[in-house]
Formats: C-alpha cells, sequence, structure tokens
C-alpha cells in the first residue's frame, strides 16, 4: 500500500520546498509522501493570511513607528492626489505611550484588566454552575437549555441595543426591577463606575453560554466510570465534583480561558454600541480607545497602530505564558 | 434520607446544598447522583427558570417593544393595548432596511464561501498531515484571534483604499476572512480529526488521489462539519460592526451599521430599532439553534485536541 501510495505521488509535480527538505526520521516516511499536497491544500490559508494578515500587520507596524494621521497620509480627493508626508519617527510613539506621557494608556489598561478579569471569571464561573445543573436528567432540561443558549444565538450587536434600551436612565426598565428588588436606581449609561459595571454585565450575559454549552461537552466526556468509583470510596459530591469533575474539565475550561480573555480583551461591540459616541470615555478599553484614535476627529494613524501593536504584544505574552503553564499542569 | 432533605429544603437557595447536605449525612451511604429529594429540585428547577429568565428577558422586551406603538418605550403599558406589527411595516417599508439587508446577505454569502472553502483545505492539511510548518500554522490560527481588529483595521483600510476596495464587497468580504479563516480553521481540524484516518487509506488503496480522498470521501463525511463552519462566517460576517462601520458609504450599509442611523446616539428610535433588531435576529437565531449542537463540539474539539 505504502509503494503504491508513493509511486503516485511521484507522478505528481512535488513543490520544490519539500523536495528540498531533508528526511528526519524515516518513521516520518509515510508523511513524507504526502507533505507536497499538505503544503497544496495550505497554500490558499496561507496566501489569505499572508495578504491581508501579516502584510497589513507588518504596515501596521511600519506606521506606529511613523507619525502618520489623516493630514499627512497619501490620500486622492476627486481628481487630485496628495502624496504622503508623513516622516518616521522611530520608538517615538511607544516611548510616548509606555512613559505614561499621553496620561491615557495606564488607566485604559488598568481598566481593560479589571474588565477582562471579572469578565473572564464571571462567565466560566457562572457558565460552569449552570453546565453542572443541566448535566442531570430532569424535566424541562431541553426546553433551560434551548433558553439559556438564546444570547448567544441573537448578534452581539443586537444584545447591546437590547440591553441600551432596558438600561435608559429615564425610561428603562431595568430601574425598575431593581428598585422592585429594593436596588437603588442608577444612570447606567451616563456615570463612569454604573457604565462600568453595565458593560461587563452586559458582557458576561452574552459570553455564558458559550461557557455553559463548551463545559457541558466537556462534563459529557468525562467517564462515568469515574463518578462510580469515587462514589464507591464513598466520596461526597463536592468532592466528587473538586476531584473528578474539575480535573476531567480542564482541557476545556484552559481553552475557554485563553479564548474569553483574548475575546475579552478585545471585545469591541459592547462597550462602542453600548455607550455610543457620547461617553466620557471612562469605560473605554484599549482597543475601543484605539480605534476612537483612529477614526474621530483628525485620525491619529500612528496612535492606533502603535496601541494596536502593544495591545497585540500583551495578548502574545500572555498566551504563551498561560500556555506554557498549562501545558506544565496537564503534564504534572 | 428524604427526612433529613426536607430541613435543609429552606435554605436550599442554589446547587451547592447538594453538596452540604451531604456533610451532615456522612456516616450514611453517599447519596447518588441519580436521585434527588424535593428540597434539591426545587432548588436546582428554581435556579433554572432564575437564569432562563435572565438569560431571555432583555430578547423578549425587544420583541415586546417592538410590537407596540412609536413611543411605547417610554411607556411599554400601551403596548399590550396596542399591539401590531405597525413598526415592522413601516421600516420594511419606509427605510433602507431592505437594501441593507440585501447588502449584508451579499456580504455573508462571500464570506461564507471563501471561509469554508479556506477553512476546509486547511483544517484537512492540519488534521492528517504532519508537515514542517503544520504547528506553525495552528499556532497562525490562534494568534490570528488575538489581533484586535484596531490593529488590522487601519492599515487594511489604507491597503483597501489603494486598491479601490472601499466601500465594495469584495472589500469587506475579504476583511471578515482575516477573522473567520483561522477560527474555521481551526474548528475544521478538530472536526477531520473525528473522522478516522482509515477512510483516508482506504481511498488510497482504492487508487484514488490525495485531492479525490478529499473531495470524494473525506467533504461528504465533514458535511456537519463544514455546515458549522459556513455558519460561523455566515455570523461573522452578519454580527461585524467596525470593519462595516469604516469600510461602507451608505449605499452599501450593512444591517449592523443601518441600524445605528435609527438607533443614533442622541435621539434613539427605539420603535424602528426594535423591529429592525428582530428582523436581525429571527433568521440569525433559527438556524443558530439547528446547529449549536455541532457548532459546539467543533469548537471545544478544535481546542482540546490541538
Amino acid at each position: 500500500m505504502t509503494t503504491a501510495a508513493s509511486t503516485e505521488n511521484t507522478d505528481q509535480p512535488a513543490p520544490g520546498k519539500n523536495a528540498a527538505r531533508p528526511p528526519r526520521v524515516s518513521a516520518l516516511r509515510r508523511s513524507w509522501d504526502k507533505y507536497w499536497y499538505a503544503w497544496a491544500m495550505v497554500t490558499p490559508v496561507a496566501i489569505v493570511l499572508a495578504v491581508l494578515v501579516l502584510y497589513p500587520l507588518g504596515y501596521g507596524f511600519y506606521q506606529s513607528l511613523t507619525d502618520a494621521n489623516e493630514s499627512n497620509v497619501s490620500a486622492t480627493i476627486g481628481a487630485f492626489h496628495r502624496p504622503a508626508t508623513y516622516k518616521f519617527v522611530g520608538l517615538d510613539n511607544y516611548w510616548h505611550v509606555l512613559s505614561g506621557a499621553d496620561s491615557d494608556f495606564y488607566p485604559r489598561l488598568l481598566w481593560t484588566v479589571i474588565w477582562t478579569v471579572v469578565g473572564v471569571s464571571l462567565m466560566v464561573g457562572l457558565g460552569m454552575g449552570l453546565a453542572v445543573l443541566l448535566n442531570r436528567k430532569m424535566r424541562l432540561r431541553g426546553l433551560y437549555r434551548a433558553l439559556l443558549i438564546l444570547p448567544w444565538a441573537v448578534p452581539s450587536f443586537i444584545s447591546v441595543f437590547a440591553w441600551r434600551l432596558m438600561l435608559n436612565s429615564q425610561y428603562g426598565v431595568f430601574n425598575e426591577i431593581i428598585t422592585a428588588f429594593g436596588l437603588p436606581a442608577q444612570d447606567w449609561l451616563g456615570t463612569p463606575l454604573a457604565q462600568k459595571v453595565a458593560v461587563i454585565m452586559v458582557n458576561v450575559w452574552v459570553g455564558i453560554p458559550f461557557n455553559m454549552v463548551a463545559i457541558l461537552g466537556g462534563l459529557q466526556s468525562i467517564p462515568k466510570e469515574l463518578y462510580e468509583a469515587s462514589e464507591m470510596d464513598g466520596a461526597s459530591p463536592w468532592q466528587r465534583f473538586v476531584n473528578v469533575t474539575l480535573p476531567g474539565l480542564r482541557p476545556v475550561t484552559n481553552t475557554i480561558i485563553l479564548l474569553g480573555c483574548i475575546w475579552t480583551f478585545n471585545m469591541f461591540n459592547i462597550i462602542y454600541l453600548l455607550l455610543g459616541n457620547n461617553t466620557s470615555g471612562d469605560a473605554d478599553i484599549l482597543v475601543t480607545f484605539a480605534f476612537r484614535k483612529a477614526f474621530t476627529g483628525v485620525s491619529d494613524y500612528a496612535g492606533a497602530a502603535t496601541y494596536g501593536i502593544i495591545i497585540l504584544a500583551l495578548l502574545l505574552a500572555f498566551s504563551t505564558f498561560y500556555r506554557r503553564n498549562t501545558l506544565k499542569s496537564e503534564q504534572a | 434520607m428524604t427526612a433529613a432533605t426536607h430541613e435543609n429544603s429552606s435554605a436550599a437557595a442554589a446547587a451547592p446544598t447538594a453538596a452540604r447536605r451531604s456533610d451532615t449525612a456522612a456516616p450514611r451511604k453517599v447519596r447518588g447522583r441519580e436521585h434527588r429529594s424535593l428540597g434539591s429540585s426545587i432548588a436546582l428547577h428554581g435556579t433554572l427558570i432564575v437564569a432562563t429568565v435572565i438569560a431571555a428577558f432583555p430578547v423578549l422586551w425587544i420583541l415586546f417593544i417592538s410590537l407596540g406603538p412609536k413611543n411605547a418605550w417610554q411607556d411599554p403599558g400601551q403596548v399590550l393595548k396596542n399591539l401590531s406589527f405597525h413598526n415592522y411595516s413601516d421600516v420594511l417599508s419606509h427605510s433602507d432596511l431592505p437594501k441593507w439587508f440585501l447588502n449584508t446577505v451579499i456580504v455573508a454569502g462571500g464570506t461564507t464561501a471563501l471561509g469554508v472553502f479556506l477553512a476546509a483545505t486547511a483544517g484537512y492539511a492540519v488534521s492528517r498531515m504532519r508537515f514542517p510548518g503544520s504547528r506553525q500554522l495552528m499556532w497562525t490560527f490562534l494568534v490570528t484571534q488575538m489581533f484586535p481588529s484596531i490593529v488590522l483595521i487601519v492599515p487594511l483600510y489604507l491597503l483597501m483604499s489603494e486598491l479601490n476596495l472601499l466601500d465594495n464587497y469584495l472589500g469587506l468580504i475579504l476583511a471578515y476572512a482575516t477573522t473567520a479563516v483561522p477560527f474555521c480553521a481551526w474548528m475544521m481540524k478538530g472536526y477531520f480529526d473525528t473522522i478516522p484516518k482509515e477512510i483516508d487509506e482506504a481511498g488510497r488503496v482504492d487508487g484514488l488521489t490525495p485531492f479525490g480522498t478529499f473531495w470524494r470521501l473525506i467533504v461528504p463525511l465533514a458535511r456537519p462539519g463544514l455546515a458549522v463552519t459556513a455558519f460561523y462566517s455566515f455570523l461573522t460576517a452578519w454580527g461585524e460592526v467596525a470593519y462595516a462601520t469604516q469600510f461602507m458609504q451608505s449605499d452599501h450599509y450593512t444591517l449592523a451599521v443601518g441600524i445605528r442611523t435609527f438607533a443614533q446616539d442622541q435621539r434613539p428610535d427605539w420603535a424602528w430599532t426594535s423591529a429592525t433588531a428582530i428582523i436581525i435576529t429571527i433568521p440569525a437565531a433559527l438556524v443558530f439553534l439547528l446547529v449549536q449542537r455541532s457548532l459546539v463540539a467543533g469548537l471545544t474539539a478544535g481546542g482540546t485536541k490541538s
């Protein structure tokens, strides 16, 4: 069979890249025969990533080293073409941001971290709670499940509009509900602290279903025998949860925590659409702040690019660190 | 056992009661997982009912408001007295909503086609073959998830303006591919991993070329996974705001941008906004509920097996 496959392969034109690479281990021989078409199959995706992701990323990085803004980039207005006049300024933008000279970065970073940590903990925690509850035989289980997934089925910008309507300080139903429970009414979309609570709340509401359903899937993949064995040993439900469920869920929770942190750190829709343009900016995270830098007033392309690269660097450092640690704990 | 739990049922507020109770009953046989007392049943269903109400309420509320008169959002009491689909017929006949809808369908359709094609080929290659660069490619997919759209949006904006792709369907489709493709490839890899490799081998024995194996054997088997990928790409395009806001002019607005012209910061028109929101939600939510089971399987498989 192997020979049949390999003779067939030699009929096909093999890309030079593969032919040039010496086989490392003879056990890899069979997959070696398949390299050429593996490469052929990833070529489209590689082109798209290169043109639409890597090139703009490199371009963005270059821009962060310049003083480009709306008034000095090249532009075509009607028949008139204006050449670019921005100049290279080296690491000035980074120094300006990281030294704290622009006085926006550190407050925005602090709030972004709080927003991410609080949001992801609540999403994963509540998602896990609901998943554990749903993971048993009971009446109406399908109905509960369908309704609990509803926030995920709604496009997020629609959810945000629903919440904006509900959180309206004057006519919103949300204040009426919480005052009925004895809590004080707030100007949810007006004052800085209330805005922050509101955006976290909406983000958690939007994010729970994904976490819940992913954990539910993880729960169902834990072998029943483990529970039976621990029951035989006289473990209490809480002990079973800590010693069987949590370790069994680790592959899923590791993934969703990492994804949740990245998504939340970069969450644009909720803050931008919930608060609109007439906010003081206190609830802006790094991403929405950078967006406003790029597209309001005189667009500060270099400044926005600098923020973008810093955000990316922060997330890369975090993910590398996180994956290294989770790999270690999985192997242990 | 039931007697012991009844005493606690008044204190039963949430799930952990089940755990606490068994502490008091420690010497006796531990409660089995499949048995449930009345008290914990009430706690379980109570918690789930509260959670479902919180989950469903905002959606039902916007539906409720959309069925009322023009100023119903200021006075929700009026809605029940004046139930009508007036806002819907209004927004469909007196606004650009149909045009935005068509624009969104075109862009989302294009994103879907491109996303599925790219994700399927790349996902299959990464799933089946350990080739030089496969690890790096998977890593790139993950890293791309970390790109805040802002890193790309300015350079992409300038790039597209040079290529005359601003205010153009293709430009927006390509922009969405940057988010949809890596994630979809990640999901497809997880799905292909669940298809036994023996099928590929059987195909090769029967004399199929590698592409023949992929196209004739694996693609049909992977149809559920492809459907999920398709839907994910579609949803990405359906609900994206930042690129659409900056790249498109009023003739090519998508729904996500168009609805903002009703829900302006200063004077939102909630009658039209709520009706539009429901019109946008219903098709998306229906398809979502059809595929959500496999969507989750795909998501977690991709994540846990990498």
